[in-house]
C-alpha cells in the first residue's frame, strides 16, 4: 500500500501556516449570509410556540396583505415532499418518525416550522411571520425519556427503537462476580452551537435548468441526491456549494426542512431564496445533542477487573429522527467499553421521542457520553475495592499486544476493531507530563491548608476514518499549477492545508500554490464530505494515491525525453531530476504537462493531461486514543469550578499539522468544559425552550478556559491507511465530561459525587460539607 | 431578530427631547443601546417611536465640583471608569464599572441608560445604591432629583414619568482613606451577576470601624441594603470572625427565587459575597495588614 | 403598518465617505453588510452577546448589531476591511493571528481583530490577563481561545515603537 515512512516529511509533520486564513482575516471570507443574488427575496419560518398539540388553522390572511410579501406556505403547499430521510442506521422502521418540512397536523416541539413566509427583505419577512397566526390545540407533553414511551402519532409510540449488543455470557459474569458495581449516570443536552448560524440561499438557473443550493456544508453529495429526489430534479441537474463554514460540529450540513424549502421556493417563485438562520432559531431548529440517562452495572473481580458490563440508557432523541438515524445512541453502546478488557457486555439503548428540539450528532457523538460513563464506572470500582484510580486504569487497559482487538461489536455498520495502540504507554506519558505524582503532594498540601482542589482523569478511544471511499483528482496544467479537487468538505478545520500539504510532499512543490476545491458536487461526481473525523483519513490518503499517480504520470513521460528510465528519475523542487544528481533540474512539471497536453504529439492516441484520479477505501475505522488530565479548584463560598489545569494527550498516528490538530483539540476542550460545567438546552414543564440566547445558554469565553497542555503523540500509527493516520477532531471534547467529574469528586473528597452533567456551582455548593 | 419598525426621532437639545417625550404615545428612549436594542432585534419592545438621545447637546461628561461628582446620563460607561477621579478616589466604583459586560458594551453603554434599565443584577444600580447617589430628572415642570435608593419603585421600573428623562447623577466623594470592595458571582465573566455585594468601610482613628455600608445586587428585586449587618459593624474592632458574623446575616433576607437560582443559593452567594468583601475592602484601607 | 422609514445617512467607512438611505430600523450591522457590501462584519447573535459584529465607532470598539444606521451619520466607522494598509500586506494583528493559527472557522476573527486593534491602541504593552480581560466578550467556538492569546501578544510586540 505504498505507505509513507513514519518519518517527517519536507512539509508533512510541520507546522505551516494555513493556506484558508488569508481571506479570512480580511474579512473577505464567503459565510452563507454573505451569499447574495440579483432580485432575491427572503424566507422566514414560522415556528410553533407550542411544544406539543394539534395544529387546528393557520392564518395567513394578514401576512400576505403585508405589501413586499410574496408567498406563504403551509403543509398544504408543501404535501407533495416527503419527509427527509436519514442516511446513517441499520436500524428499520424508524421511516414513520422522519420530520415533514412543515408540521403536518400536528406539533411535537417548540421551534417546528409550520409555515413559511416569502418577502422582499429579511425585515418585512420577519414582520410577515409576526402575522400568521397558528391555532394549536394542546396535548400533554413528553419531555423525559426515562417515562413510559407515548403515543408519537396513532399507532406508533415514542420508542422508535431499542439498540442492544451484547457478547459474551453476561448473566454468567455476574453470578460469579466478586462485587458488583452500579450507577445511574446523565448527559445534559447541549450541541454544537457553532458561532455562525445556518443559512441557505437557492437559485434555479432555467436557462441551463440547474438548481444551486449555496451554504451546505459536510455532506454535499448525499444532500444533492436527495434534495434531487425529494423535489423530483435529475441529481446532474443539482449543484451544491460549500463557501467558507463558521464551525460545524456535528450539526451543520445536515439536511433540514430549511433546505428543502428554499429549493421548492426559488423553483416555484422564479426567483433566488435567501435564509439565514438567527440565533433564537438555531437554538431550537439545529441539531440537538448528548441527553442520555444511563444505569449500568458492572461485575468485578477481587482486583477490580471488569469482568461484564450490563448497561440501560434511554436517548432523548427529541421530537423527530433526523438524517442520523439512530447514530447516537448506536454510537454510545458500541463505544461503551473505550479502551478497558472486557470479557461480556450487553447493553440495551432505549431511543426514545420527546417534545423537544430533535437531536442528532455533535462532535465525539456517543463518546462523550459513554466516555463520562464509563470512566464514571471506573472511578466507582477504584472507590469500591479501594485503589488508587490511576491503577484500577492500569489492570484493565488492553495491551499493546492485544492490537488489533476485535470488540465483537459493530458501529456504523462495520465492525469495531481497534486498529492498534498503546494505551498503557500513553497513559503514563501524559502523566509523567503532568507530574501527577508532585501534584497529588501539591493538592494534599492545598487541601491541609483548607482548599477544595482535586484531580481528575478520563481515558477515551475515538473513531475516525469512516469509509467506505473517497476520491481526489489532482491535475497540473502547462503553467504548472497543480489543482486538487475533493470530495470532501470542509467546515473550518483547515482541510485545505492538509490536502495541500500531502501533495506537495509527494509532488515537491510548494503546498502554497497548490489550489484545493472541496464541497462542490459540480467539480467531483462522488464525494463522502467532512464528518465523524475522516477527511484527513479518507481523503488524506487518496490525495496521497492520487499524487504518487501524478508522481509516476511525469516519470514515466519525463523518461524518454530524458534518455533516462523512469526508476532513475525521481522530483525535487517540482523538478524531474535524476536520482543520481538531484541538484539539477531537468524538467519542470509544467513541461512535463504540457507535453501530455492535448495536441502533443506524445498523447496520440492516449487520454491526455496530467491528471489523476484515484480512490482510497477503508472497510474499517481507527481508533484514536487519549488521556484526558484536570485539575479543579471548588470555591467554597459559591460552588464555582475553576478548572486550574488541563491536559489531553492524544494518539492520532501521525499528525500531517501539530499546529492544526492542537487546535483541533484545543477547540474541542473548550466546547466540553461547555458540556461539563455551563452549557444546557433547558426546558420549563411546559416544553418551553429556555436556553434560546447566548445568555442562557452559555459557551465559555476566554476567561473559563484553563491552562491547557496538549501532548499529541505518533505512537501508533495506523495499519490501516498510507499515512499511518487517524482523525484528530474529536479527541480533544470526548474525555472532558470525565476528567472533570473525576477532578471534582476528588476535590470535594467524595467518591462518585458528580452523576451528571453540566456540573452546575449550586449543585457543588450544595455538596460542600458544613 | 430585526427590530420592528419605529419612528426614529434624533433630537439635539434637551428641550427637544423633552418635548417629543411628551407628545408621542409609546415612545423609547435610546440611550446606548445595549439593552434597549436586543428587546428590538428579540421583539420583546415594540415602540412606535424610538427617541435617540445620543445627539443631544449636554447629557454627556464628568464634572467634580467640591465633594460630588456630576456624571452626564449619556456619559459612556467606559469614560466613567477611565475617569482619573473615580480610579483614584472612589474604588467602588472603578471596581464595579470594571465588571459591566464586555469592552465594546462599556464603549457604548451609558450611565443613565442602564440605572433606567434597572436590571437588579446591573452593577451601575448596586454601586450608585451602595454611593448614595442622587439622580437628576428633568421633565416638563422642570429638573427634580431622588436619592438612588428611591429610584426603583420595583422590578425594573424607575421612579420616572412617562414624559421624564434622568440627565444626571450625582456622587458624593467617599471620605479619603476608606476602604471599599465590590464582588459579584456570575456563571461567566462579564456576565450578569446572579449576586454582588458593595462593602464600603471607615474607621476611626482607634482603629474601630466607623461605618459600614453593604449593598447587595441581584437578590431582590431591587438593591438590598444589609442593615442589621451594618450596625453589627459599627464601632467594632474589625475581624475575621467579626465579618463573618456580619455576613450571616445575609442568610436572613428575603432572596428571588427562579428556575436556575433558588433563594437558598443566592442567601448562601450572598454570604460568601459579603464576607469577601468585607475583608476586601478591609485590607484596602490605608495601612491595613 | 405604513411604509418603512428611512433616512438618508452619510458617514466614513474605512477612510471613505459613503452615503446610504437606510430604513431608521435597519442595524448598523445590516446596514455594513447589505448597503456597503462590507459582510465582513459578521453576525453571531444579534443581541451583543457574542462579539462577532464588533467595528470601530470613532476609534472605539462597538458592537454593530447593538447600533441602528442611522446612528452612524457623521461618524466614522473601521471594520475588518479596513484593517490591513494594502491587499498586499496584513496588519500585524493579522498576521499573527496565521502565524499562531489564532483562527479556524474564521467566524468570529473580524470581531476579535476589530476589539484588539482598539484595545492594543490603549494598551500596547499588555499582559496575558488583560488580553483575556479585553477579549472576554468575544466568543470563539473554535479554537479554544489560547492561540488567540499568543498571536495577540506578538502583534502588541510588533506593533510597540522600537526602542
Ligand atoms: S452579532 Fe453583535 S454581538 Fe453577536
Ligand atoms: S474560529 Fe470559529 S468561532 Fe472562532
Amino acid at each position: 500500500m505504498n505507505a509513507l515512512p513514519p518519518a517527517k516529511g519536507q512539509v508533512i509533520g510541520h507546522s505551516v501556516t494555513r493556506l484558508e486564513d488569508g481571506p479570512l482575516v480580511r474579512g473577505q471570507g464567503r459565510f452563507a449570509a454573505d451569499v447574495n443574488f440579483p432580485r432575491q427575496i427572503f424566507m422566514r419560518v414560522v415556528r410553533a410556540q407550542i411544544a406539543h398539540g394539534h395544529l387546528i388553522a393557520i392564518n395567513t390572511e394578514a401576512a400576505r396583505a403585508l405589501p413586499g410579501v410574496i408567498a406563504v406556505w403551509t403543509h398544504a403547499d408543501v404535501a407533495s415532499i416527503p419527509p427527509i430521510p436519514f442516511r446513517a442506521t441499520r436500524l428499520q422502521g424508524l421511516e414513520p418518525y422522519c420530520q415533514p418540512i412543515l408540521a403536518a397536523g400536528r406539533v411535537r416541539y417548540a421551534g417546528e416550522p409550520v409555515a413559511v413566509v416569502f418577502a422582499e427583505n429579511p425585515y418585512l419577512a420577519e414582520d410577515a411571520a409576526d402575522l400568521v397566526l397558528a391555532e394549536i390545540e394542546e396535548l400533554p407533553v413528553l419531555l423525559d425519556a426515562r417515562l413510559p414511551p407515548a403515543e408519537f402519532a396513532p399507532g406508533t409510540s415514542t420508542e422508535p427503537a431499542i439498540v442492544r449488543k451484547q457478547f459474551g455470557d453476561v448473566d454468567a459474569a455476574f453470578a460469579t462476580a466478586f462485587d458488583v458495581v452500579a450507577l445511574d449516570l446523565s448527559v445534559g443536552r447541549h450541541s454544537g452551537v457553532p458561532l455562525e448560524c445556518r443559512g441557505a440561499i437557492a437559485r434555479y438557473d432555467a436557462a441551463h435548468d440547474v438548481l444551486e443550493l449555496h451554504g451546505t456544508a459536510k455532506k454535499q453529495h448525499w444532500n444533492r441526491d436527495e434534495i434531487a429526489r425529494l423535489l423530483g430534479l435529475r441529481p446532474h441537474g443539482v449543484h451544491l456549494f460549500e463557501g467558507h463554514v463558521g464551525g460545524g460540529f456535528g450539526v451543520r450540513g445536515e439536511l433540514y426542512p430549511e433546505d428543502l424549502l428554499v429549493c421548492l421556493a426559488a423553483l416555484r417563485l422564479g426567483r433566488p431564496v435567501k435564509w439565514i438562520e438567527d440565533r433564537r432559531e438555531h437554538m431550537v431548529a439545529t441539531n440537538h445533542s448528548r441527553e442520555q440517562h444511563h444505569s449500568l452495572r458492572a461485575a468485578i473481580d477481587a482486583q477490580g477487573r471488569l469482568l461484564a458490563i450490563d448497561a440501560v440508557f434511554h436517548h432523548d432523541q427529541g421530537a423527530y429522527v433526523r438524517t442520523h438515524g439512530a447514530r447516537v445512541a448506536d454510537l454510545t453502546a458500541a463505544m461503551l467499553p473505550g479502551p478497558y478488557r472486557l470479557h461480556a457486555y450487553r447493553v440495551a439503548g432505549h431511543f426514545r421521542l420527546t417534545n423537544k428540539t430533535p437531536a442528532a450528532t455533535y462532535r465525539a457523538p456517543g463518546r462523550f457520553e459513554s466516555t463520562f460513563v464509563r470512566e464514571r464506572l471506573m472511578d466507582a470500582i477504584a472507590a469500591r475495592i479501594g485503589v488508587d484510580p490511576i491503577e484500577l486504569r492500569r489492570r484493565n487497559l488492553l495491551a499493546s499486544a492485544d492490537m488489533p482487538h476485535a470488540r465483537q461489536l459493530d458501529a456504523l455498520g462495520t465492525d469495531v476493531v481497534l486498529d492498534s495502540g498503546d494505551y498503557a504507554g500513553l497513559l503514563d506519558k501524559s502523566l509523567a507530563r503532568f507530574g501527577w505524582d508532585a501534584l497529588q503532594a501539591e493538592l494534599r498540601a492545598r487541601r491541609a491548608a483548607g482548599e477544595l482542589v482535586g484531580a481528575g482523569i478520563g481515558f477515551f478511544v475515538e473513531k475516525s476514518g469512516l469509509g467506505p471511499s473517497d476520491g481526489v483528482r489532482i491535475s497540473v496544467d502547462r503553467t504548472g499549477a497543480v489543482e486538487l479537487v475533493s470530495g470532501a468538505a470542509s467546515v473550518g478545520q483547515g482541510v485545505e492545508t492538509v490536502l495541500a500539504q500531502i501533495c506537495a510532499e509527494t509532488l515537491t512543490v510548494d503546498y502554497r500554490a497548490i489550489r484545493v476545491v472541496r464541497g462542490r458536487t459540480d467539480r467531483i461526481e462522488f464525494g463522502n464530505g467532512a464528518h465523524a473525523s475522516r477527511v484527513t483519513v479518507m481523503s488524506g490518503s487518496a490525495t496521497h494515491l492520487a499524487a504518487l499517480e501524478i508522481r509516476a504520470m511525469a516519470l514515466a513521460t519525463a523518461a524518454p525525453l530524458l534518455q533516462a528510465q523512469p526508476d532513475e528519475l525521481t522530483l525535487a523542487r517540482g523538478h524531474v531530476v535524476r536520482i543520481a544528481a538531484p541538484e539539477t533540474d531537468l524538467m519542470s512539471l509544467a513541461e512535463v504537462a504540457a507535453h501530455m497536453g492535448p495536441g502533443s504529439p506524445l498523447m496520440i492516441g492516449r487520454t491526455p493531461g496530467l491528471t489523476a484520479e484515484r480512490w482510497f477505501y477503508s472497510d474499517h475505522m481507527t481508533y484514536p486514543y487519549g488521556v484526558h488530565l484536570a485539575v479543579v479548584r471548588i470555591d467554597r463560598g459559591t460552588g464555582e469550578i475553576r478548572v486550574e489545569r488541563y491536559l489531553v494527550a492524544n494518539d492520532i498516528g501521525r499528525a500531517v499539522n501539530p499546529m492544526l490538530v492542537e487546535g483541533q483539540i484545543a477547540g474541542g476542550v473548550a466546547q466540553g468544559l461547555g458540556g461539563a460545567l455551563f452549557e444546557e438546552f433547558r426546558y420549563d414543564e411546559a416544553g418551553q425552550p429556555l436556553s434560546t440566547t447566548f445568555a442562557d445558554y452559555l459557551i465559555p469565553t476566554l476567561a473559563e478556559m484553563p491552562a491547557l497542555d496538549v501532548l499529541v503523540a505518533e505512537d501508533a500509527p495506523s495499519p490501516l491507511n498510507p499515512l499511518g493516520v487517524k482523525g484528530a477532531g474529536e479527541g480533544g471534547i470526548n474525555g472532558v465530561g470525565a476528567a472533570i467529574a473525576s477532578a471534582v469528586d476528588d476535590a470535594l473528597r467524595k467518591p462518585g459525587a458528580i452523576t451528571t452533567l453540566p456540573i452546575l456551582p449550586r449543585q457543588v455548593h450544595a455538596m460542600l460539607p458544613r | 431578530m430585526k427590530p420592528p419598525d419605529f419612528t426614529y426621532h434624533a433630537p439635539e437639545t434637551l428641550e427637544q427631547a423633552l418635548s417629543l417625550l411628551a407628545s408621542l404615545d409609546n415612545a423609547r428612549l435610546l440611550a446606548g443601546g445595549q439593552s434597549l436594542m436586543p428587546m428590538l432585534t428579540m421583539r420583546f419592545a415594540f415602540p412606535d417611536h424610538v427617541i435617540d438621545l445620543n445627539r443631544v447637546a449636554g447629557l454627556a461628561g464628568i464634572t467634580q465640583t467640591g465633594d460630588t461628582l456630576r456624571i452626564g446620563a449619556m456619559t459612556r460607561q467606559r469614560d466613567l471608569l477611565d475617569h482619573p477621579f473615580v480610579q483614584q478616589k472612589i474604588p467602588l466604583l472603578a471596581q464595579a464599572l470594571a465588571l459591566i459586560g464586555h469592552r465594546q458594551t462599556r464603549n457604548r453603554g451609558t450611565i443613565g441608560g442602564s440605572l433606567c434599565h434597572l436590571d437588579p443584577a446591573a452593577e451601575l444600580v448596586s454601586v450608585m445604591t451602595a454611593l448614595g447617589a442622587t439622580i437628576e430628572i428633568a421633565g416638563p415642570n422642570g429638573p427634580r432629583d431622588v436619592a438612588m435608593a428611591d429610584f426603583p419603585l420595583g422590578y425594573m421600573t424607575p421612579s420616572l414619568a412617562p414624559d421624564e428623562l434622568v440627565t444626571a447623577v450625582h456622587l458624593p466623594v467617599p471620605p479619603p482613606g476608606h476602604g471599599a470592595s465590590f464582588l459579584e458571582f456570575s456563571r461567566r465573566h462579564g456576565d450578569f451577576a446572579i449576586v454582588s455585594a458593595a462593602v464600603m468601610l471607615t474607621r476611626h482613628s482607634s482603629g474601630h470601624l466607623a461605618d459600614a455600608v453593604i449593598t447587595l445586587g441581584g437578590v431582590g428585586p431591587v438593591p438590598l441594603r444589609l442593615a442589621k449587618a451594618e450596625a453589627l459593624l459599627a464601632g467594632q474592632t474589625p475581624t475575621p470572625d467579626l465579618f463573618t458574623q456580619a455576613a450571616c446575616l445575609a442568610r436572613e433576607i428575603d432572596a428571588m427565587e427562579d428556575a436556575q437560582i433558588p433563594a437558598w443559593y443566592r442567601r448562601r452567594l450572598a454570604e460568601s459575597l459579603t464576607r469577601r468583601a468585607l475583608t476586601a475592602a478591609h485590607q484596602s484601607l490605608p495601612g491595613a495588614a | 403598518m405604513t411604509e418603512p422609514q428611512t433616512r438618508h445617512i452619510t458617514l466614513r467607512v474605512n477612510g471613505q465617505a459613503r452615503e446610504i438611505t437606510t430604513p431608521v430600523r435597519k442595524t448598523l450591522a445590516d446596514a455594513l453588510r447589505t448597503d456597503l457590501g462590507l459582510t465582513g462584519t459578521h453576525l453571531g447573535c444579534e443581541t451583543g452577546l457574542c462579539g462577532a459584529c464588533t467595528i470601530l465607532v470613532d476609534g472605539r470598539a462597538m458592537r454593530a448589531c447593538l447600533m441602528l444606521a442611522v446612528q452612524a451619520e457623521g461618524h466614522a466607522i473601521t471594520t475588518i476591511e479596513g484593517l490591513a494598509p494594502s491587499p498586499s500586506e496584513l496588519h500585524p494583528l493579522q498576521q499573527a493571528f496565521c502565524r499562531h493559527h489564532a483562527l479556524q472557522c474564521g467566524f468570529c476573527t473580524p470581531g476579535l481583530l476589530t476589539t484588539l486593534v482598539e484595545f492594543l491602541h490603549d494598551v500596547p504593552n499588555p499582559s496575558e490577563a488583560e488580553i483575556r480581560e479585553a477579549i472576554s466578550g468575544n466568543l470563539c467556538r473554535c479554537t479554544g481561545y489560547d492561540t488567540i492569546v499568543a498571536a495577540t501578544l506578538e502583534a502588541a510586540a510588533m506593533l510597540r515603537p522600537q526602542p
